[in-house]
């Protein structure tokens, strides 16, 4: 990293200048008007409209995989979102995601 | 409205959000340890998690800075990973829009993954809740999670490099987001809606700085529309 510290002050307080500008957008402009019924309407897919695209390239080609991705990152995700899905519990997928991905190096330290 | 109501509304949110606790204190930990890592100092790993307060973003930011690009496209990109937040907003503007302007500056600087997704559940849920109630709740969840966020960062930040690297602990974020959505996965709609998101962001994936997932996010929600719009007129 070759930033001096105030490069790196500059850029952490721009993110949250930008970060605040985003997350307040609609909240501060539009106030009590209301938004158009497509436009709600279409709102109420965003989670299911995000977080998907954002997850598959995570599991495809990990970030910090030096191997690239491995049958214990796919194995993991199928099971992470099974198990999820089955129980509608967001706590027993991450629980089990994370046995199954990190156990065995878990299982080393012991 | 009495006090009590908001107050156990406010409850109610504290207590929605300790499941994801499990998600944030590792990841919050994990974002220190990694900071210091790359160079930065604990105070500015710190100020990140408590000035920012959204986990992709600064990890989007930190993989940047550890390839040396221009300022302008570390801000860019992780930037351009919190627009999903814009939406968030516009979704909550309905139900928080008439909420005292300084309530709303606070809920716009705590509208995370976790308060949005539980706080917009709740509010369909129970549509007969006081605006003051939906504050309380909101606040809530985000005064469980964004404190822990930016204590584990510091304790991350402290204990630094103790975590391996071969242990890429950072594929700990697609595993809750792949328990968080499903879930939400209720209907042919929202189905068709995550498959297109999917295909879309994997095609578009070479596009700069997260503009794919944005292209894919609006087609996925138009698919969700107009299937749900088509089983309307069936049924």
């Amino acid at each position: 990293m070759s930033y001096t510290q105030s490069e790196i002050w500059l850029i952490i307080g721009l993110m949250a200048i930008g970060t605040f500008a985003i997350r307040f957008s609609f909240l501060g402009l539009i106030g009590t008007r209301r938004i158009p019924s497509l436009i709600e309407r279409m709102l109420r897919f965003t989670p299911v409209a995000v977080l998907p695209g954002m997850i598959a390239p995570l599991v495809l080609w990990p970030t910090d995989a030096i191997n690239g991705v491995t049958m214990l990152h796919i194995a993991a995700a199928i099971i992470t979102f099974s198990t999820a899905y089955a129980t509608k519990k967001v706590t027993w997928g991450i629980a089990i995601g994370i046995a199954l991905f990190f156990g065995p190096n878990l299982v080393e330290l012991l | 409205m009495t006090v009590n109501t908001t107050k156990s509304t406010f409850g109610s949110g504290v207590k929605d959000g300790l499941p994801y606790i499990v998600v944030v204190i590792p990841f919050a930990t994990l974002f220190g340890v990694v900071a210091v890592e790359a160079g930065l100092t604990i105070a500015q790993t710190f100020s990140f998690s408590l000035l920012v307060i959204a986990g992709a973003s600064q990890f989007a930011a930190l993989q940047l800075m550890l390839e040396n690009a221009g300022i302008v496209v570390v801000l860019m990109a992780a930037l351009a990973v919190n627009l999903r937040m814009a939406m968030y907003a516009a979704a909550l503007a309905p139900h928080l829009g008439s909420a005292p302007f300084w309530q709303r500056m606070l809920i716009g600087f705590l509208n995370f993954d976790q308060s949005y997704l539980l706080s917009v559940t709740r509010y369909e849920d129970q549509p007969l809740m006081s605006v003051a109630e939906k504050v309380m709740y909101f606040l809530g969840v985000a005064l469980l999670i964004a404190p822990l966020w930016c204590l584990f960062t510091y304790i991350g930040a402290i204990f630094g490099s103790s975590v391996p690297a071969t242990w890429e602990a950072s594929f700990i974020l697609p595993v809750a987001f792949l328990a968080m959505v499903a879930p939400m996965l209720k209907s042919p709609a929202h189905l068709a809606a995550a498959f297109v998101s999917i295909v879309v962001a994997l095609v578009l994936t070479d596009l700069p700085s997260g503009s794919g997932l944005l292209i894919a996010a609006f087609c996925a929600m138009a698919t969700g529309v107009t299937v749900e719009t088509l089983l309307e007129s069936k049924a």
